[in-house]
């Protein structure tokens, strides 16, 4: 039989405040255990939470970036639940009035634009980081993290394969990194992601039995749990085993997911309204001013790139994808570089060297200006593309701009003709049987006249110009 | 020796003519002297009271402060940086906390001198004080009758003339009723006014911290300085500005309007309070207030109302005591069984019952029909307050329906001890400020007159109360059990 | 509502509390009491209530996005039953038993 996936993501995203969401500790989970807690954050009997105002607008300006609806009165509630690493016993989070629902998220598959539905983006706090011994014995908890603001977002189950499942997450995490709330990163837990996968016989509308999988710290790891997931539900499918709904863990080791076997009772989390917080009144020009602070969005910069600066789409893509690319692309714009040219040495040379050094945009010894320059030196003659990039490799060592570099090592291009003439005239005299040859028709003779000529002028010389006034040149003398 | 008022004792310290020292040693001697039979405190720390007294009176300490060098006790869910804290739980028998509570804070800048923190019913969850895991405290006007709870210790501490003043919480009557029962002044001020950070939580959205006094004079000069918006609680209010208390109350009663309530539910109520209740209306009829009918057609449901949300919203609160960072740990080889463990052997029998009541009544299935139906009635009794206070400006009732009762009367039917509470749960719900003062005696038990104002409007309170103060003399007795005057 | 022992035992252990038979025997019978007492709030027509879950109407309380000292370590952990290289130590938590 024909089946469906159906999958539904559910992600964590750490925002980026100074603070924790509500108490005044260090929003830092990676120093030294319990160095970032206090009474609030710690649980201890009598204390109270205030809400970070900055990790409401954080989560505001993603829930708008993301299309949702805001729920302009919005609330806090407690999720009880017991765990060594939930300190009070409770989770503060939002049940019924999330700050932003009815989203969606565009991806492109196959060339397609497909929209994810979002069902809902709340506000929460994070729990602490429990570390169990190898031996199964104990348990250490680390409260550093509980308290640091989360934004939980909820799809629909409108993905319906493990390719787009990673689509939806790397446009997910690339408009995140726009709005600057997050930085999103998956290896170290600033982005978590769980998935619920079941599949159907096609054209059915019910859902099948599904398996929440967790434990995916890649986005890589995702599309792989999704993939075994497809296949190991198919395969009881197909031999008439039932598919039973449970959690399973992705197991990086075997690239297998694995029953998490739980013999807990279902959850039972007695939602109710928070009392130690007072509801949010969100008013039109709050939101407007939120609004406004959120940049051009990647799918929007995208479109721009193709329509108004005719770059591929694939270009297109790259440049867009990663908010700082972007604007070091645009920067290298402004500073008047041709758009093409612009995008070639972004996309291979300066990301390329970047990736290969483990350098952010912030570290690139190479300036949008002087990056520009060079691009505009070769534009103009003065050096050749294949002296262009050796004038990166100097830049990218000393930082320097192009111009000094040229300067320093004599790279000028020769395009003059007076300075030429004499230097090709003697050439021709001195390779009477190279010019014949060209002169009978083997073309490949020329070659060998202009290596010459770039030999007399140490690799100085314009090729093109040498080639051209070559051939001006011996077709006078026939 | 003698029992001073807190007024008292700043204007003779102001003077010169004592020292702090002299009333933090009278206080502490006093304790020492009755409290092995009264067993109102917890806790006592003469070393560092003195210590305190000592810095205050070496003139280390602002002159400007409002209780300066005035003894105090605090109750025991109140907690103290440094000073073991346990809300009379099992759970909590060694906790020290690593913060003070913004009141414990504001009272000690204020130039106050805590000497012990006072008992009271576990988790502030009884009426009589019996549910403290540690000691049963006497109420001063007889061995055998109970101080009322939760705040019993510290209403029997002051009633009994051990400190000037002390601290407690009231929940759904938890200052008023023993305040009532012990025969002292207790103010429970409006929701919000008094900062509840570092209030070991029982019901959040009802728990409010007050003051046990001696006199509705001695409450506002607490008040004054506990009061105002702490950034540390989202809850309590902003806004309301400087405010003195003290100011306009001996305006006396002339023209105020005092509200009785039309069919005030009146199943087990005592008639001779009943009798003292009506004899203080008359009282302050005759002082020139007028006195007009209102209505609150919804007060027979407050009980019920209550004992779905204050559980609801407990079992959550004590959630937090799971054995993991603080308080006491089972020995278990699993984590769960830890959890069950702990909390089994740390909790008494009526905070169990209260966290089942309400883990039951906010579980899947049950939130509509308890929780949610408890929140909309909650909505309709505060209307009726709302309506009811556009025609006067406090309401006067009994503070409970009878006296102090013996230990162990009501203790194994929980509903009926319930039912006690059915005057003062009402004004937790709505969020309003209550006070109870001494309106007389029966059987050698006193009989609290409650008095109840609009949200925010503790003014009205203290004014009626300081003028019915000096109208009957019931707030100068003293009790067998305790400092002679 | 009648309470049965079962149902107060299932309550208990998402309470996270043991229960020994005879608190089930004693807390049942209680339980129905206060609930059939509670019973009388479905006789109040509710219909367009508007829940109260705070007594006043307070909206965004809020505050600024500042880093505040936390406590000292050792103070931190100074009330925990059981610490091990800085952070607390809990008996082993198996797979499944919680967590959100
Ligand atoms: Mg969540
Ligand atoms: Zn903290």
């Amino acid at each position: 039989m024909n089946y469906e996936t159906v999958i539904g993501l559910e992600v964590h995203v750490e925002l980026k405040t100074a603070s924790k969401i509500f108490c005044g500790c260090k929003n830092d989970s990676k120093s030294e255990p319990n160095t970032n807690v206090c009474p609030v954050c710690m649980g201890h009997p009598g204390a109270l939470p205030v809400l970070n105002q900055n990790a409401l607008e954080l989560g505001l300006r993603a829930a708008l970036a993301l299309n949702c609806k805001i729920n302009q009165h919005s609330k806090f509630d407690r999720k009880n639940y017991f765990y060594p690493d939930s300190p009070k016993g409770y989770q503060i989070s939002q049940f019924d009035k999330p700050i932003g629902e009815h989203g969606y998220i565009e991806i492109e598959v196959g060339g397609e634009r497909k929209r994810i539905g979002i069902t809902r983006l709340h506000l929460e706090e994070d729990a602490g980081k429990s570390t169990h011994a190898a031996d199964g014995s104990h348990t250490l908890v680390d409260f550093n993290r509980t308290g640091v603001p989360l934004i939980e977002i909820v799809s629909e189950p409108d993905i319906r394969s493990p390719e787009e499942a990673r689509l939806y997450l790397e446009a997910l995490k690339s408009i995140m990194e726009y709005c600057d709330v997050s930085d999103c990163r998956m290896e170290e837990g600033s982005l978590r992601c769980d998935a619920n996968i079941s599949l159907r016989p096609i054209g059915s509308t019910t859902f099948g039995n599904k398996a929440e999988l967790k434990n995916m710290n890649s986005f890589r790891n995702v599309q792989r749990g999704l993939e075994y997931e497809v296949e190991r539900q198919r395969e009881l499918y197909d031999a008439g085993e039932p598919v039973v709904q449970e959690t399973r863990r992705f197991d990086e080791a075997t690239q297998t997911t694995i029953s998490m076997r739980s013999k807990e009772e279902a959850h039972d989390y007695r939602y109710f309204p928070e009392p130690d917080l007072v509801d949010l009144d969100i008013d039109d020009a709050w939101l407007e001013q939120i609004r406004a602070s959120i940049p051009e969005l990647p799918a929007a910069k995208r479109r721009r790139y193709e329509e108004d600066l005719g770059l591929p789409a694939y270009d297109a893509g790259v440049l867009t994808a990663d908010p700082k690319t972007a604007a070091y692309y645009e920067q290298v714009l402004a500073a008047g570089a041709d758009a093409k040219a612009a995008s070639n040495w972004v996309m291979s040379d300066i990301l390329g060297a970047l990736n290969s050094e483990g350098k952010s945009f912030a570290e690139c010894p190479i300036s949008p200006d002087h990056l520009a320059g060079l691009i505009s030196e070769i534009a103009s003659g003065k050096i050749s593309s294949k002296q262009g990039r050796e004038v990166f490799k100097a830049m990218w060592e000393t930082g320097k701009s192009a111009a000094a570099i040229i300067k320093e090592q004599g790279m000028e291009q020769i395009s003059d003709v007076s300075v030429l003439g004499p230097i090709l005239d003697e050439v021709i005299a001195k390779n009477e049987k190279s010019v014949a040859d060209y002169l009978g028709g083997k073309d490949r003779a020329l070659a060998a006249l202009v290596g010459q000529v770039m030999k007399a002028t140490k690799g100085k010389a314009n090729p093109a110009l040498v080639n051209q006034l070559l051939i001006e040149k011996i077709n006078a003398l026939s | 020796m003698s029992a001073k008022t807190v007024k008292d004792i700043l204007t003779s310290i102001r003077k010169g003519e004592t020292k702090s020292r002299d009333w933090v040693q009278q206080s502490l001697s006093a304790i020492e002297q009755v409290d092995g039979e009264l067993k109102s405190f917890l806790l006592v720390d003469p070393e560092t009271a003195l210590q305190a007294a000592d810095h205050i009176d070496s003139g280390q300490v602002s002159e400007g402060g409002l209780l300066r060098g005035v003894p105090y006790a605090l109750k025991d869910n109140i907690v103290t940086k440094g000073v073991r804290t346990t809300a009379a739980s099992r759970i909590l028998e060694n906790y020290i906390p690593p913060y003070s509570a913004t009141t414990a804070q504001k009272l000690q800048a204020a130039g106050g001198v805590m000497v012990g923190k006072t008992n009271m019913d576990e988790f502030a969850m009884g009426s009589s004080t019996e549910t403290s895991a540690f000691q049963k405290t006497a109420n001063p006007y007889g061995k055998e009758y109970v101080p009322g709870g939760s705040s019993g210790g510290s209403a029997a501490a002051v009633a009994a003339g051990l400190v000037p003043f002390a601290l407690g919480s009231d929940t759904g009557g938890s200052i008023r009723q023993p305040a009532a029962f012990c025969g002292c002044f207790g103010l429970k001020p409006t929701y919000g006014r008094v900062s509840r950070y570092g209030l070991i939580a029982f019901a959040s959205s009802l728990d409010q911290i007050g003051p046990f006094t001696r006199t509705a004079e001695d409450a506002a000069i607490v008040l004054n300085a506990i009061c105002g918006h702490d950034p540390m609680d989202s809850t309590s209010a902003r806004g309301q500005g400087e405010i003195d208390f003290t100011e306009g109350m001996d305006a006396g009663v002339k023209g105020m309007r005092i509200g009785i309530v039309r069919n005030l539910p009146e199943e087990g109520l005592n008639p001779a309070v009943k009798a003292a209740v009506d004899e203080a209306i008359r009282t302050l009829e005759q002082a020139g207030a007028e006195v007009v009918e209102v209505e609150l057609p919804h007060m027979e449901y407050a009980v019920a109302t209550y004992y779905l949300i204050a559980p609801a919203e407990a079992s959550s609160n004590l959630a937090r005591f799971d054995g993991v960072r603080y308080g006491r740990r089972a020995e278990a080889s699993g984590v769960i069984d830890m959890f069950e463990r702990s909390r089994s052997e740390g909790f008494g029998m009526e905070v169990k019952r209260r966290i089942i009541i309400g883990t039951y009544a906010l579980s899947s299935g049950y939130y509509d029909a308890y929780y949610k139906r408890a929140q909309q009635m909650r909505t309709l009794i505060r209307q009726d307050y709302d309506r009811a206070f556009a025609t006067c400006d406090v309401i006067l009732m009994p503070t409970t329906p009878t006296t102090a009762f013996k230990f162990g009367e009501k203790a194994d039917n929980p509903l009926q001890m319930y039912l006690n509470d059915i005057y003062t749960i009402p004004a937790n719900l709505a969020g309003l400020p209550g006070a109870s003062v001494p309106c007389g005696f029966a059987d050698g038990l006193p009989i609290g007159l409650q008095i109840l104002a609009k949200p925010f409007d503790e003014k009205s309170i203290l004014r009626v109360a300081h003028a019915y103060e000096h109208l009957r003399t019931f707030a100068w007795q003293r009790p067998v059990l305790g400092v002679a005057e | 509502m009648k309470i049965t022992e079962e149902t107060v035992s299932h309550v208990a252990r998402l309470a996270r509390l043991a229960m020994p038979p005879e608190d089930l025997r004693q807390l049942a019978p209680q339980l129905s009491d206060i609930l059939e007492y509670a019973e009388q709030l479905q006789q109040v027509n509710m219909e367009g209530v508007e829940p109260t879950s705070h007594p006043f109407q307070e909206v965004n309380v809020l505050r600024e996005d500042a880093v505040r000292p936390s406590l000292p370590r050792d103070l931190a952990l100074a009330n925990a039953p059981e610490q091990e290289a800085g952070q607390v130590r809990v008996p082993a938590v198996l797979e499944g038993s919680g967590g959100a």
